[in-house]
């Protein structure tokens, strides 16, 4: 067992793990933050990203002990302080971009990776970007509009053409 | 104005907020005191006689708390198949038992044979690898195809059935001669032979289960990714481990996603009962993905031969089918009922045919077991159907549309009973069929597909019409059809004594969005705010019963129940009003909330009725319990029958086999809407699902019955750029003659309507283009089959 520290959320915690506890598994069982989700064995479904220093993970995919000292975000961190709905949490809700929610924390964060990178993406940089992120209800639809609304473009009338 | 409160409402969906910011709460989120873990030892092989266990080395390992083989179980019940279907002889299906764990022979890989429970994953986990290593099963042959599998006697998925055949099924038996005579008199004939694609479900939240045992009562809890709790409580409590119902709970908490998967009771979720009560601590499992691949009820896999017989003006006369259903290893709950009666009676589609007769024999193989996935049986038919009048239209050079629209029930017709025993209530295919060809600009058809030509692609479009029965009912018809339940459903109004309202609700949302849509319907009907009404959903100890959600019945049948319930709640009121406002409680009328006395200014509001029936001082006691709260059950006299028209327009690149969807184009009826922005949903979510059947999925078991699609490596789901974005019109509305909501139910729709209209886009696309040998690809329709059908 090896102690690691990390920000989680902001919050500096620390936990005991085994080399092969994943960092979703550190998230989930260790810090109660069960928004990420574990959809596939394999790295594919895109369920369980979040942030790490920035950058978009799949946390199945990554040992908690290789990001000790790092900066994670999860789901539970997207919301703004006052609790409400951040833009793109609020652009998934107004725009239907979700169903049973459980690929949904994983779409949200992979979304915002994307528009740090890319604060205006066309339709066809969205569906690309999100290719690592498996919905099975939505058929995507109302995701890519989403994410089209959260950066501030006409998402109705882009669908529309 | 789009309305922006109650009923029709795009009322943006409560339930999101919880899973926008993490606080979900799916089963495997669930932490409970003492809690230890479950593993399942599975089997590699597809077919094998277990020939020793021997428990004793995984049983000592660090950490395992109890292991269990099929011999724990042998003398407890089996999981039975929901539906008794019987053969075209008269004789009764061929049941085999379903064991919690199997014992004496697995039959598909994946098949659990043993279980290891230990305090922690990681040692579970390492138990059940040691107990594999400790087992010896004798390989036998994989039964994997299914020509190969029907009539071999020396070759058994279950020994006792001699010829691998559950059942051969003929509807109607009657028609049959007069459908071949049909068939034989007729001018031209079109004959299809087609597959049906196996498919995976694959709900992004993998199966798990939380068993728990209280010593102190004897009361049993089951926590559990379940479309159906209620369904759950009964085979598990009742048929497979003998507890009384009503000391088990089942409780379906967050399900991310079911598609049929999730209807069904499986063996894992008795084992963490009875593990729960040896241990007297909580025993949880969850699936991993290969686990889900392995273990979850697959979906379709059909290999079909259609006949259509018709004159040379394109007029049906008979459909003919006869088809191979797999069934896989064991009989899933719905698993005999999906090709039967969810398949055979749609076969008349949305036509005015004369004769049709649909013969299926059902097939064991050495594969995971197959049921019902979004549209069960419907996909089927409106594939076979859909695929087959597209193939006549060429061999008679005659126009799809045209002969759609000649062939259509008129809406003069209705009602209309079909040749295979279905009574469409109301419908109008001839509207929805002009609104998708207005939507998809037809006649720029020529026009575009000239400039794909120009980039070298080809070009092309694709109709399918469709239509399917939801709501399965009423009871007293599939009883003699053989169900073994009801299905009817079941909902409780309790109006608080401070006036908000807790409605509890058969009907289990994983999706759907019922937390949103019922307050709209209750708001609608009470003229209370949404925001006072809560449902409660997904526990059968909440809840007076439900057959859950599947078959777009949630609306259809549980929202009728509430209704109903409502309208109870209602009748109640103007008698406590009439009490209260000293007036007959015929002058009573409730409208906007208000009980008012008709023709006069005196009236009581909704709160102060609900207030006035907890509080009873100025109240009909000697005539009126107090108390607002009111149950219904309803059994719908029919199904209904949504019906709608797609187009799939779509790129071929003949140089690759690519094929690009570049519109998708639904016109559906689905009669009443509560909440359009929800129905679209529904709608793309289908349509993503059916062009993922046509273009991408298929699942491959190889000849020793090995699944080489294990996983989303091999599995090809469909991604975002699969997809384009989809256009959806409802306003095409017929509303269901026999509920009073109206509503006919759109859960299942795009998963129906659209493999065919992408096929039928990819063939029409080659035949533009000179490739006129194509008259049909298989699903998937990938780069390869269409490189090689042109190439071939």
């Amino acid at each position: 067992m090896t102690k690691v520290a990390m920000t989680v959320n902001g919050k500096a915690v620390s936990g005991e793990v085994e080399g092969r506890t994943l960092l979703s598994a550190f998230l989930r069982e260790g810090q109660g933050l069960t928004g990420t989700h574990v959809g596939c064995d394999t790295s594919q479904c895109g369920a369980c990203v979040v942030h790490v220093d920035g950058k978009a993970v799949k946390s199945c995919t990554v040992f908690a002990a290789d990001v000790a000292g790092s900066s994670v975000k999860t789901i539970e961190g997207m919301a703004n302080a006052d609790g409400s709905l951040g833009v793109i949490q609020q652009a998934f809700q107004d725009h239907h971009g979700l169903q049973c929610g459980f690929c949904t924390p994983g779409m949200v964060m992979s979304s915002a990776a994307l528009l740090a990178e890319n604060p205006k993406p066309s339709e066809q940089e969205i569906r690309e970007y999100l290719e690592g992120n498996i919905c099975r209800c939505t058929g995507y639809h109302n995701i890519v509009k989403a994410v089209l609304a959260a950066s501030g473009q006409d998402a109705n009338a882009i669908a529309a053409e | 104005m789009p309305k922006d409160h109650g009923i029709g409402a795009s009322t943006k969906r409560r339930e999101d907020v919880r899973f926008l910011t993490g606080k979900g709460v799916y089963t495997d989120d669930m932490r409970v005191y003492g809690q230890t873990y479950a593993v399942f030892v599975r089997s590699q092989v597809a077919h094998g006689r277990i020939k020793s266990i021997n428990t004793g080395n995984a049983a000592a390992m660090p950490g395992v708390l109890a292991v269990f083989t099929g011999e724990d179980f042998k003398d407890v019940g089996g999981n039975p198949a929901g539906w008794l279907i019987k053969s075209r002889n008269g004789e009764a299906m061929r049941e085999p038992k379903r064991p919690v764990l199997a014992h004496s022979k697995v039959r598909h890989v994946g098949d659990a044979y043993a279980a290891v429970i230990a305090e922690t994953y990681a040692q579970a986990k390492d138990a059940a690898q040691q107990l594999a290593d400790d087992t010896e099963i004798e390989e036998l042959p994989a039964i994997v195809d299914m020509a190969a599998a029907l009539g071999n006697t020396s070759n058994r998925v279950h020994d006792e059935i001699p010829d691998n055949q559950c059942y051969d099924w003929g509807w109607i038996e009657d028609n049959r001669a007069a459908v071949d005579a049909a068939i034989k008199a007729a001018p031209h004939v079109t004959t299809l032979e087609l597959v049906n694609n196996r498919l995976v479900p694959n709900a992004m939240e993998p199966r798990a289960s939380i068993g728990e045992y209280f010593p102190g009562t004897g009361d049993y809890k089951l926590t559990t990714t379940s479309q159906n709790p209620h369904l759950t409580r009964l085979l598990v409590a009742a048929f497979v481990l003998g507890i009384p119902e009503n000391k088990l709970t089942v409780v379906a908490p967050d399900v991310g996603g079911g598609f049929g998967s999730k209807i069904y009771h499986y063996g894992e979720e008795a084992l963490v009962l009875a593990a729960a009560k040896k241990l007297c601590r909580p025993v949880r499992w969850t699936a991993e993905r290969s686990e889900s691949f392995l273990s979850d009820a697959h979906g379709r896999d059909h290999v079909t031969k259609i006949e259509l017989a018709s004159d040379l003006e394109g007029n049906f006369i008979a459909f003919r089918t006869e088809t191979m259903a797999n069934v896989g290893a064991y009989l899933s709950n719905f698993a005999t009922v999906t090709p039967t009666f969810l398949h055979g009676t749609l076969m008349a589609g949305p036509y005015k045919v004369p004769h049709v007769y649909v013969n299926v024999k059902t097939v064991f193989t050495n594969t995971a077991p197959v049921d019902a996935y979004r549209g069960a049986g419907r996909p089927e038919a409106t594939y076979s159907l859909e695929r087959v009048v597209d193939k006549m239209c060429r061999e008679l050079n005659l126009d799809p549309f045209e002969v759609r629209r000649k062939n259509f029930i008129t809406t003069d017709m209705f009602p209309y009973t079909t040749p295979v025993a279905l009574a469409y209530d109301t419908g109008n295919y001839h509207a929805t069929l002009d609104k998708v060809m207005e939507m998809a600009d037809v006649a720029g058809f020529e026009k575009r597909r000239a400039e794909s030509a120009k980039r070298g692609k080809l070009r092309g479009m694709g109709l399918s019409t469709w239509i399917e029965a939801c709501g399965i009912a009423p009871s007293h018809l599939v009883g003699i059809l053989g169900a073994r339940v009801g299905l009817y459903d079941a909902a409780t109004v309790r109006v608080n004594a401070t006036g908000n309202i807790s409605v509890m609700v058969g009907a289990h949302s994983h999706g759907q969005g019922h937390e949103t849509v019922f307050p709209q319907i209750v708001a609608s009907k009470l003229g209370v705010p949404e925001s006072s009404v809560e449902i409660v959903h997904g526990d059968t100890s909440k809840i007076p019963f439900g057959m859950g959600s599947y078959g777009s019945r949630s609306l259809a049948v549980c929202g009728v129940a509430m209704d109903k319930a409502l309208d109870k709640i209602v009748a109640k009121g103007k008698k406590i009003a009439a009490h209260m406002l000293e007036a007959s409680e015929d002058d009573i009328t409730f409208e906007d909330g208000r009980f008012s006395v008709a023709g006069t200014d005196k009236a009581k509001t909704f709160g102060e009725i609900a207030f006035s029936a907890y509080v009873p001082h100025n109240y009909p006691l000697e005539t009126l319990e107090p108390g607002l709260e009111e149950t219904a059950f309803y059994d719908p006299a029919n199904f209904t029958y949504p019906a709608g028209a797609y187009i799939c327009e779509a790129e071929v690149d003949a140089e690759t086999g690519k094929v690009d969807i570049l519109a998708f184009y639904c016109a559906d009826d689905f009669g009443n809407i509560m909440n359009p922005m929800i129905v679209e949903g529904q709608v793309h979510g289908g349509v993503g699902q059916g062009i993922g059947q046509a273009l991408v999925e298929n699942t491959y078991y190889d000849s020793n019955g090995q699944l080489l699609t294990g996983s989303y490596m091999d599995y090809a789901m469909p991604r975002a750029t699969d997809v384009p974005f989809y256009t959806v019109d409802y306003s095409c509305q017929t509303p269901c003659t026999h509920n009073p909501l109206g509503v006919k139910g759109c859960g299942e729709a795009g998963a129906i309507g659209s493999p065919p209209a992408v096929v039928n886009a990819v063939i029409d696309a080659l035949q533009r283009g000179g490739h006129t040998h194509v008259t049909h690809i298989d699903m998937p329709v990938s780069p390869s089959r269409v490189w090689s059908a042109i190439n071939g």
